[in-house]
């Protein structure tokens, strides 16, 4: 088997150096009931042509979304990869090194890593960033986790305009931990409101911006109000490229930012993987969950990078850790960090605006559109659209037609009262032809 | 269960030698260079603010829409042209050791090769370029891959179910934890501690705080393996579950799991099972045949995928019968000849846990596993554990002579070392570790499990030839001989001596933490 | 000065004492790099573990010899940690309780007991 370097002969002579008669003889001490002599019920190896075949057959079940006028989002965002990005993480030594815990043969990984939590820092206008999470969904509940631990109180305020996974993410890991979950409503542009939700045992407070709904807010009142109340506010970002243009979550009070990275250096990939963006001040980073890299010198006084302030950490703070976070997203991350050098800030905030355009161009054409309503007062790049028909229905009728119009907000949320509003994203890689095709196929649906 | 409470060293002792001077018999360098090995500096000191490596139309519209919301001012990211990019990265890569490079003999990391044709399957843009949420009419074929692969866990492993969407082994623990407690408290009967043994990974007790548990420790016998008689004294109304890793942090295979499942069944308890050392019995044993109820599968370690650094990684979470109900969402369901997602806590998934993270779990990890799975098959994948445990038996029995196993009889896919072969010498497990740098390999792990001291955990996995594990021993051979020669101790203190730096200082790193880069560039 | 088992000492003035970890359990952590100290005005009970001693690598709870109330911590260990390395005994001083029962005190171990202990470790 091509993965496999070991002969017959060598196995012959391993075992006669370790004196056992069979390789069965290694396994002595599997219970005689557990024993398989036979092969488990599944075919046999193939070869890379075979395998090869019975992937792409696979994959050509799918519509991609290059080979449609595309408007996807909620959560996941197709931007263009420069061919340099995958390229440098296929590197050996990127791809198949292991978590930096040597440091003097790690030095590639550690110093990416300073620079990634340096850039994330930068963009997120927060003092410190960590290197990396799951996902957004994941950072906002370790974010939830965090503020608990903080301020020692049990209770989170999820605001209106969440991503319903992220809520449900968010739930998901704190009521067990003993905390308190409430839910605001979904809304178009309430974050504000969640202010009214905060009582004396509240830790934090959840925003989004840009929210579900794509609506972009300033939340300096709202993280004063916060801040007033004794509570922390995380502020969440799915959309990282949205950065470049928009006040970032440190000018406006943010305590913790939990985001998703996944729109720099990062393929849709139907869900995963993809990168949490960690960052908080630098006074509660020994409460943060996650690996942290720190610079220093080694015997000869040349700088280098460690892993460091690991006693927050499973290995050796077990079940009093900051998290249970082991293995992280670090090709993600490296890969986040090299889109973002290519771009430098002035690429980044030429990108950003590349996606603002296409989103207002994307609204100028349906505003055209009989019975359809933009309900997104101020956006970036994602609209919620008011269909007069649910929303799933059209998705579904303009797929049959090869368009992948947005994403039905039932979908997330089925029954929250939006079952008629689709999500429609657009950026850099939506082209004019694509809005105009969409527009014309929604008037054809509508009809 | 007790955090770690011993150190050891952490930066470099004064007085040893320096780079320069004892090894150094080739003549300095005109301008300091070092042949091949390229001097990188940090992004922000080589890079521009203005710098920009990707062409980009000139927007036509602006952002007056936004108003006040716009931000301002410099973000401080520094740019790079394409060419700069490549070098700046190019450079960084070859002061990382690598699974590509050489042995990598992480102990329950399983570095195995990473198959090229897993990489070039995953960038297939029909299954790379699809957004999850797009109408599930138009993603059949992604669902159908992790059908297939859920089938593929289920059959290997002999379970009934499987929750696909855990990002990470640590992540599974805590899927297969969440799901044993909806099922307690299902049927009215919560409980509030867990049990794991002394030896256990430090993701088992973190996560089960995380989940809500009080964790409580099993005793391990002189023979390394879980304590029946502690087990069951400490079993009770009042435990969720018992947490165990088969085979076992010290590579050892629980002789006695079944009487381990036996006593945990009786007490109303679950068998959750750390599976990160599934590369041993793949395809030979099947968890279920063990009576586990819950095991998460590193697609990390058994099923080759990448470590990349530090992830992406991948940890679903097999499940019996008795728990699959309580699979977080979204479940895979098969209708009418159609793929469909269940996504929300209802109808056939209402008593699901709920989500554990947005959208479906790592499809790339997925594709890739996938991948490695039909190019094994059945045969191939009991192979891949023959080998796995073939060769640290090899690697054990070569070595015993100057380091004793830290316990008798055959292990599994790692063997296990303490550090009593060096009492006398002055040199510490560390000091050793980092003279196996200078031969050219990845240490071991070091200090882990903690139940024995000083401990080296050597996993080669089945992907080393005998020539690259003969290179290795040779090495091992040669570091234990020089260990203990008298006066060996300055020159290991000073280890490593020939990777691009020398022992870092993790004290200064800790106490005055630098975690972002600053225009004054210096340390505090 | 008086030892318990987990290697702290505890130094009575009157009504207040003073409380650390040893030399020896300074050692074993390796260099100390940061200290969690309680707030000022805490009950504490003894045996609740009320601090905690982090090196690089380890981490290490400080439990309550006797019952009483934080009345001091030594914050100079925050700009300082490493002093719980240079002076374990003395500048590396922790917290300062405000003995609840000074009867507690009889229960704990004198230097020679202590030594002795630290020998068979």
């Amino acid at each position: 088997m091509r993965y496999l370097p070991l002969t017959g002969a060598d196995r012959r002579a391993m075992l006669a150096t370790i004196g056992a008669p069979t390789v069965d003889a290694l396994f002595e001490d599997v219970p005689a009931e557990a024993r398989r002599d036979g092969l488990v019920d599944l075919p046999r190896g193939q070869g890379e042509l075979e395998v090869e075949r019975a992937l792409q057959r696979l994959a050509a079940k799918n519509l991609p979304a290059g080979a449609a006028p595309f408007f996807c989002g909620a959560g996941a965002y197709r931007h263009h990869v420069p061919a340099s990005v995958d390229h440098l993480i296929q590197r050996s030594e990127f791809l198949t090194a292991y978590t930096p815990y040597q440091p003097e043969i790690a030095q590639g990984s550690l110093q990416t890593v300073f620079e990634f939590q340096t850039q994330v820092a930068a963009l997120t206008g927060m003092e410190v960033a960590n290197a990396s999470m799951y996902d957004g969904s994941t950072a906002a509940a370790e974010a939830v986790l965090m503020a608990m631990r903080i301020t020692r109180r049990g209770r989170a305020v999820l605001s209106p305009g969440l991503h319903p996974h992220y809520a449900e993410a968010v739930a998901a890991q704190v009521r067990p931990a003993g905390g308190k979950v409430a839910r605001l409503p979904l809304a178009v542009d309430a974050e504000a409101a969640s202010i009214e939700a905060v009582d004396a045992d509240t830790a934090c407070v959840v925003v989004q911006t840009p929210n579900l709904f794509g609506t972009a807010s300033d939340l300096s009142g709202l993280a004063e109000a916060v801040h007033a109340r004794g509570a922390l506010l995380v502020v969440v970002t799915t959309e990282a490229v949205s950065l470049g243009l928009l006040k970032p979550p440190g000018e406006m009070g943010a305590d913790i930012v939990a985001a998703e990275g996944q729109s720099i250096g990062n393929g849709l990939n139907f869900g995963g993987p993809y990168v949490g963006l960690f960052a908080t001040r630098e006074r509660y980073v020994r409460q943060a969950p996650g690996r942290l890299c720190g610079q220093t010198v080694d015997a000869d006084g040349r700088r280098g990078f460690v892993l460091t302030l690991s006693t927050r950490e499973q290995h050796i703070r077990r079940e009093k850790a900051t998290s249970n976070i082991c293995t992280n997203s670090g090709l993600c991350a490296l890969a986040f960090s090299i889109h973002m050098t290519l771009l430098g800030q002035a690429g980044l905030k030429r990108l950003a605006l590349l996606n603002h355009q296409a989103a207002r161009r994307l609204k100028s054409a349906l505003d055209e559109v009989p019975g359809v309503e933009v309900l997104t007062p101020r956006f970036f790049n994602e609209l919620a659209v008011r269909l007069p028909r649910p929303a799933a229905a059209v998705a579904e009728a303009l797929a049959a037609k090869g368009i992948l119009a947005g994403v039905p907000v039932s979908r997330l949320a089925p029954g929250a009262g939006f079952d008629d509003v689709l999500l429609a994203a657009a950026t850099e890689t939506t082209t004019e032809d694509d809005i105009a095709r969409l527009a014309a196929a929604l008037k054809e649906v509508l009809a | 269960m007790n955090m770690v409470d011993v150190g050891r060293p952490t930066r470099p002792e004064a007085g040893e030698p320096a780079a320069q001077g004892r090894f150094e018999t080739r003549p300095a360098t005109l301008t300091g260079g070092s042949g091949l090995q390229q001097p990188e500096g940090l992004l922000f000191e080589v890079g521009g603010l203005d710098r920009c490596g990707v062409d980009l139309p000139e927007p036509e519209l602006d952002a007056s829409d936004l108003g006040d919301l716009v931000r301002h001012g410099e973000i401080g990211l520094p740019g790079l042209s394409e060419p700069e990019t490549v070098r700046h990265y190019v450079r960084l890569s070859q002061k990382n050791h690598a699974i590509d490079l050489a042995l990598y003999p992480l102990g329950s990391c399983t570095m195995k090769h990473n198959p090229r044709l897993n990489e070039k399957l995953a960038r297939l843009p029909g299954l790379a370029d699809i957004h999850p949420l797009q109408p599930v009419s138009t993603v059949q074929g992604a669902l159908e891959l992790m059908d297939a692969l859920a089938h593929w866990l289920k059959t290997v492993t002999g379970m009934a179910a499987v929750a696909l969407s855990p990002k990470a082994g640590a992540h599974g623990e805590l899927c297969g934890l969440l799901a044993i407690r909806a099922a307690h408290e299902a049927r009215g009967d919560a409980r509030r501690t867990v049990l794991a043994p002394t030896s256990a990974h430090g993701t088992n007790p973190a996560t089960a705080a995380q989940a809500g548990y009080a964790v409580a420790s099993i005793a391990q016998t002189a023979d390394g393996r879980v304590d029946i008689a502690d087990l069951a004294a400490k079993l009770g109304p009042h435990v969720a579950a018992v947490m165990v890793t088969n085979p076992n942090t010290c590579g050892l295979f629980e002789r006695d799991i079944l009487e381990i499942a036996r006593l945990t069944h009786e007490a109303g308890a679950y068998f959750y099972c750390d599976g990160a050392n599934f590369n041993a019995i793949v395809g030979r044993v099947r968890p279920a045949d063990l009576g586990v109820d819950a095991m998460h599968i590193n697609l990390h370690k058994t099923f080759s995928t990448p470590h990349g650094g530090g992830g992406p990684g991948a940890g679903p979470v097999v499940l019996s019968q008795a728990l699959a109900g309580f699979a977080p969402v979204p479940w895979i369901v098969a209708r009418d000849g159609r793929f469909d997602l269940v996504e929300h806590v209802e109808e056939e998934a209402a008593q699901a846990f709920g989500r554990l993270c947005a959208f479906h779990g790592q499809m790339g990890m997925f594709v890739r596993a996938y991948a490695y799975m039909l190019s094994h098959g059945a045969d191939g994948l009991r192979q891949v554990a023959e080998d796995a445990v073939l060769n640290a038996n090899y690697v054990k029995a070569r070595l015993s002579d100057l380091m004793p196993p830290a316990f008798e009889g055959p292990c599994m896919h790692e063997a296990l070392f303490d550090d009593a072969w060096l009492d006398g010498t002055g040199l510490s497990t560390l000091d050793i570790a980092k003279a196996l740098i200078d031969e050219g390999f990845h240490p071991m792990t070091v200090y882990f499990p903690l139940v024995v001291r000083g401990a080296m955990l050597i996993e080669p996995t089945e992907t080393e030839s005998k020539a690259e594990l003969d290179r290795f021993i040779e090495a091992m051979r040669a570091i234990a001989a020089a260990a203990t020669a008298p006066g060996a101790a300055g020159l290991f203190k000073g280890a490593p001596y020939h990777a691009p730096l020398r022992r870092l200082d993790e004290t200064l790193a800790a106490r005055s933490p630098r975690l972002v880069w600053k225009p004054d560039g210096g340390l505090s | 000065m008086r030892f318990t088992k987990d290697h702290e000492w505890i130094a009575v003035d009157g009504g207040t004492a003073t409380v650390g970890i040893t030399a020896f359990a300074a050692g074993q952590l390796g260099d100390v790099v940061y200290v969690e100290l309680p707030e000022v005005g805490r009950a504490v009970a003894r045996g609740e573990g009320f601090a905690v001693v982090e090196s690089v690598k380890a981490a290490s709870d400080v439990y309550a010899p006797v019952s009483g109330e934080v009345v001091e911590v030594n914050a100079a260990l925050s700009a300082a940690p490493e002093t719980v390395n240079a002076e374990p005994q003395a500048g590396g001083w922790l917290v300062r309780l405000r003995l609840a029962d000074p009867s507690e005190l009889d229960g704990l171990m004198d230097q020679a007991a202590y030594d002795a202990l630290v020998a068979e470790t």
